[in-house]
Formats: C-alpha cells, sequence, structure tokens
C-alpha cells in the first residue's frame, strides 16, 4: 500500500517536471502547445542515444538532455512559435498537433518505431526496505531530483527579479510590457528553461514511462490534465495536480485493472466541470 | 419588406456554386461508380465534418473530442443491427436519437470554462468512451472491434454490393439531407443568434440571448448528425471499432474541416474531397510516414494561412 503511494509520488513528481514548462508558458501567452511532448521525446532519444551509442555514463546525459531540449525549444520559440501567439486557439491547436505528427513520424523514421531501452547504473537499480515499505532506488532518486527542482524553481520564482518579471507578464503582459519588461525576451527564456525540463523529465522517465515515437501522444493528454486541472496561475497547483494524477494513476492501474485510465478520465471530466479554472487556479484578471 | 429583411433573405438565397455542387455529387454517382467506396468515405467524412462545422465555425466550441459522437453513432448502429433488426435506416434514426441524447447530456460539460478547459472535456469525454468500449468487450468486441453485423437491404429492395454503389448513394442522400437542414438552421433567427454569441459572448447575453440554451441545443444536434456519420460508417463497412472512437478521428476531422474553411457550412465536403485524395495519394507514396507530411501540411497551412493557400495569385502581392 504505502509501495504504491511511493510509486505514486515518484510517477507524479516525473508528471509535474515534464508538464511544469507547459503550465508556465500557457499561463505566460495563453498558448494551447500540445506539442510539449515532443520535447519531452527529444530529452528522452538525447539520454538513449548517447547512452546507447556513444557510451556516456547515465548521470552525464541528464544535463546534456536538458541542454538539448532548451537550445531546442529556443530555436523553435524563435522562428516557429512567436507568430502563433496572436492568433486564435483553434490555429494554435492545429499548429502544435501539426509539430507532434512530424516529430513522430520523424523519429519513427530516423530512429525506428521500437521501444528504447536503457539501463541505469547499477547503484539506481533494485530496491530496499524503509519501515517495511518497499523503497525502489531509481523512484528514489527520480524524487529527489524532482524534489529539488522543484524547490529551486520556487526559489527563483519568488526571489529574484527574473521571476517577479515572468509573474508580471503572466498577470497581465500588456502591463508588463509597459512598465518596461520585456516581455518576448522573458518568454524566450521560459519556453526555453520549459522545455528543457520537459526533455530532463522524458530523460528521467525513459525507464519508467518507456520510449518510443507515440511518447507525445501518448502523454500528450497526461500534460493537459496536469495543467487543466492545477491552474496555470502558479506553481503549486500543477504539482498538486501531478501528484493527484500520478497516485490515482498507480492505485488505478493496480487496484482496478480494468479501469485505470477510466477513473483518470472521468476525474478529469468531473474536476473541470465543477471548477472550469482548475482545482487550484483562480480566475484569470483578463 | 425592410431593407433588413431583404439582406436576410439574400443571404438565404441559393448560390449557383450550391446548386452546381448538387449537380456534381448527382453526376459523381454515375460517372464515377467504379471509386464508389472511396467517394462514400468522402460523402461520411463530409456529414462528420459538417457536424463539427456547426459547434466550431458558428458557435466557436473547439473540441479535440468530437469523435466520441462519431464512434458511439457507430457501435450504436452495429449493435443495433446485430441484436435488434438488420434494416439500416431504422438503425440510422436509432443512432441518431442515441448520439443526440448522448450529445444533450455532454453539452452540460462545455458551457463553462476557457477553450482549454473545454478542448480538455470534450477529449476527456471521447477518452472515457474509449475506455468504456475497450473494457466491455462482452457487447463491443473490444480491441478486435464489432463483428458479425448484417445489414439488411435498404428499403427492403438494395442489398449493399461489394463495390459500394449502393453503399454511396445512402451516404449521400443522407449528407444531402443533413445539408439541407444544416443550411435550415443556419439561416434561422437561431444561426444568427449563434454567430453572434460566437463573436462577442458578452454582448450576445446583454442584448438577451439564452446563451447556454443555445450552446445546448446546437451542440446536440453535432452531435446527433456526427452519430449519423458513424452510423453510416458502420452500416455500410458491417463493422464498428475502437478505431471510430480514437483520438486521431477527432483530428483528423477537424484538420478536414479547416483545409475546406470554417463557418460556411460546404468547408466539411470541400475538406473532405481534399483530405482523402491527399491522404490517398501520401499514404501510397510512403505509407508508414505520410503522418509526418500531414503534419507538415498542418504547420504551413497555419503559419501561412488558409485564405492565402487556397488563392495562388495573392502570394506574391504585399498583404
Amino acid at each position: 500500500m504505502l509501495t504504491l503511494l511511493f510509486d505514486g509520488v515518484a510517477y507524479g513528481m516525473l508528471l509535474f517536471v515534464l508538464s511544469v514548462g507547459l503550465a508556465v508558458t500557457m499561463g505566460l501567452m495563453n498558448f494551447i502547445n500540445l506539442a510539449h511532448g515532443a520535447f519531452a521525446m527529444a530529452g528522452g532519444y538525447t539520454t538513449v542515444l548517447l547512452m546507447n551509442r556513444l557510451g556516456v555514463p547515465f548521470l552525464a546525459t541528464l544535463p546534456m538532455a536538458f541542454v538539448f531540449t532548451a537550445l531546442l525549444g529556443a530555436l523553435f520559440e524563435r522562428t516557429l512559435y512567436r507568430p502563433m501567439y496572436a492568433r486564435p486557439h483553434l490555429d494554435q491547436v492545429l499548429f502544435s498537433i501539426g509539430l507532434v505528427f512530424m516529430a513522430v513520424a520523424g523519429v519513427d523514421y530516423f530512429i525506428g518505431s521500437q521501444q528504447q531501452m536503457i539501463s541505469v547504473p547499477s547503484y539506481l537499480q533494485g530496491r530496499f526496505d524503509l519501515a517495511a515499505v518497499g523503497i525502489g532506488k531509481y523512484r528514489l532518486f527520480i524524487i529527489v531530483i524532482c524534489g529539488l527542482l522543484t524547490v529551486a524553481l520556487q526559489m527563483v520564482l519568488s526571489r529574484t527579479r527574473f521571476g517577479s518579471r515572468l509573474r508580471a507578464a503572466v498577470d497581465d503582459p500588456r502591463v508588463a510590457q509597459g512598465l518596461g519588461i520585456n516581455v518576448n525576451q522573458v518568454f524566450l527564456l521560459t519556453f526555453a528553461v520549459g522545455s528543457g525540463l520537459a526533455g530532463l523529465g522524458g530523460a528521467l522517465g525513459a525507464e519508467v514511462l518507456g520510449l518510443d515515437p507515440t511518447f507525445p501522444l501518448k502523454f500528450m493528454v497526461y500534460f493537459l490534465i496536469v495543467v487543466s486541472v492545477g491552474g496555470t496561475t502558479t506553481i503549486t497547483g500543477p504539482l498538486l495536480a501531478a501528484l493527484l494524477l500520478g497516485i490515482a494513476d498507480v492505485m488505478g492501474k493496480y487496484y482496478a485493472p480494468k479501469l485505470g485510465a477510466f477513473i483518470v478520465y472521468t476525474l478529469m471530466i468531473v474536476i473541470l466541470t465543477l471548477r472550469p479554472q482548475g482545482l487550484f487556479g483562480h480566475k484569470a484578471s483578463k | 419588406m425592410s431593407a433588413v429583411q431583404a439582406s436576410l433573405k439574400a443571404a438565404a438565397a441559393w448560390r449557383w456554386w450550391e446548386m452546381a455542387l448538387g449537380v456534381a455529387a448527382v453526376a459523381s454517382f454515375f460517372l464515377l461508380s467504379g471509386h464508389a467506396l472511396l467517394l462514400n468515405e468522402i460523402a461520411i467524412l463530409a456529414l462528420f465534418a459538417l457536424s463539427l462545422d456547426l459547434i466550431l465555425g458558428f458557435a466557436g466550441i473547439v473540441s479535440l473530442g468530437h469523435a466520441a459522437f462519431f464512434g458511439f453513432g457507430a457501435y450504436v448502429a452495429a449493435l443495433f443491427a446485430k441484436h435488434v433488426m438488420p434494416d439500416p435506416l431504422v438503425g440510422l434514426v436509432v443512432a441518431v436519437a442515441a448520439s443526440a441524447a448522448l450529445g444533450a447530456l455532454c453539452s452540460v460539460l462545455v458551457l463553462r470554462g476557457s477553450d482549454l478547459t473545454r478542448l480538455m472535456v470534450t477529449l476527456g469525454v471521447a477518452a472515457v468512451l474509449y475506455e468504456l468500449a475497450n473494457k466491455l468487450d462482452g457487447l463491443t468486441g473490444g480491441a478486435d472491434g464489432l463483428q458479425g453485423v448484417v445489414m439488411g437491404p435498404l428499403l427492403g429492395r438494395f442489398e449493399f454490393d461489394l463495390y459500394g454503389r449502393v453503399a454511396y448513394a445512402y451516404s449521400l442522400v443522407v449528407l444531402a439531407l443533413a445539408v439541407l437542414l444544416a443550411r435550415r438552421v443556419v439561416h434561422s433567427p437561431f444561426g444568427y443568434s449563434l454567430k453572434a454569441l460566437r463573436d462577442n459572448r458578452l454582448r450576445a447575453t446583454s442584448i438577451g440571448l439564452s446563451v447556454n440554451l443555445r450552446l445546448a441545443a446546437v451542440y446536440t444536434l453535432a452531435a446527433a448528425l456526427a452519430g449519423a456519420a458513424g452510423g453510416l460508417l458502420a452500416q455500410t463497412s458491417g463493422f464498428a471499432s475502437l478505431d471510430g472512437l480514437d483520438f486521431h478521428r477527432s483530428a483528423d476531422v477537424m484538420l478536414t474541416l479547416v483545409i475546406g474553411g470554417t463557418g460556411y457550412l460546404y468547408g466539411g465536403i470541400f475538406g473532405a474531397i481534399a483530405f482523402k485524395l491527399l491522404h490517398d495519394v501520401i499514404s501510397a507514396w510512403t505509407p508508414q510516414y505520410w503522418t509526418f507530411w500531414l503534419g507538415l501540411f498542418l504547420v504551413v497551412l497555419v503559419l501561412v494561412g488558409r485564405d492565402r493557400l487556397i488563392r495562388p495569385w495573392t502570394w506574391w502581392k504585399r498583404s
């Protein structure tokens, strides 16, 4: 029981790191980006290819996955995404679905459609018992890394100058611009870091979630659930939503394997019907 | 007759190209009967896209889960034919009624919240139905699909043939009826009020329109038409499967509609023709990777803008 809870928390933390970038960019530019999972996939494949083809150690690949995906995100933001911000939501949805289709087929073409395997180093394998709770070492590793990232993000957002600029821009981009904040630059950085985090999440999750070319489509719904249920105005909202989703999914798959996904989707519909702004969001100022 | 009445009348008048489209549809049945199977698919997709146009183009609801009603209609039609009676027309009516009921039920869910919330809720409804159909394998056949559906002859006389000629005629007639119905609805005061609340919900409310009732009504109507499309597919192919509820079907129909253009009723028909032909050509050329070209097409379509893309003579002009 507690082991399941532990696994659920690990899964939830992973989902949070994967989708926090999406939450921030969606809150900032009101942009519906369905292609967020493609960046996560890019990070996952960076790790897999570096490990399996070049023999780079697992831990060293993680920062590389982050940096590579962040650069990729910055490039895409600058060239393709920026003209899309002012468009209607329908255009944004179509555009980002198009990107997903291209990413899925492109990876399929260059790397192959098979499931990618990675072997985490031996010191992260296996599990130990702590007060009769079986704890997987790799799961613990994920929780620690993601926990540290969450704290760091929260600190950056609440304590630094960049954080206050970002929050101002989320609240009202026009007024922020009027106060001399370079909103475009803030957004470029945020998008890059958000994509980088997704890439890191994809790299960390390659062992747990599995990695194949359909990854962006398979997990798109999960990211969107986290963002829409958690709301886009805070960091804690998506965090709690991700934990809730992770725990519900793991528990659901264990206790009612036939109904797992069914429960998750039904829960989402109920929550969104009762609270359209998300569980933890407040009404947007616009 | 006042000037306003006259302008409304003029807007609702039949255009020459609408007539031409009708003639072309009838002609295609006689001249292109060798391709009736493909034409049947196009007619069904057009009907499906038309139903999405009613909520997306006229009421402004962005839905990523319209396949929910399509797949539901398909299952209802197939199950009805298998267990109750094999007559296609009665089956279609039942499928339409069931989908309309489901649509009315779900319309409560799309009234509130932002575009994102609505996107998620529609997607969620389709996903829930997909999971249900997958789990209830005793009833639906699960992942294998519902097999062994034998349809009776149409009107008690015309058997469905292998070449799809009867099927195409059947789908075409249903599509024509649906277009007539949708046309009537769109040019009615109700249709104009939908456009008003699409453009500005706040103002529409303040001139006294009951927004929620109207949205619910059009959502139900769209669900009924989507169910008709699904029912047609199940009846003409004698098969219903999870594929009908899948996410890619919702995405495809949205793409179809966007290619054809939203908000003028015939976008679904032109889009369906373009989409199916495109699909046929590209997947014959590169079967495994055709989604790449589909994705590229979408990205270019949105970046360049649909209006510019289908009017090449504007490409070199400054906007």
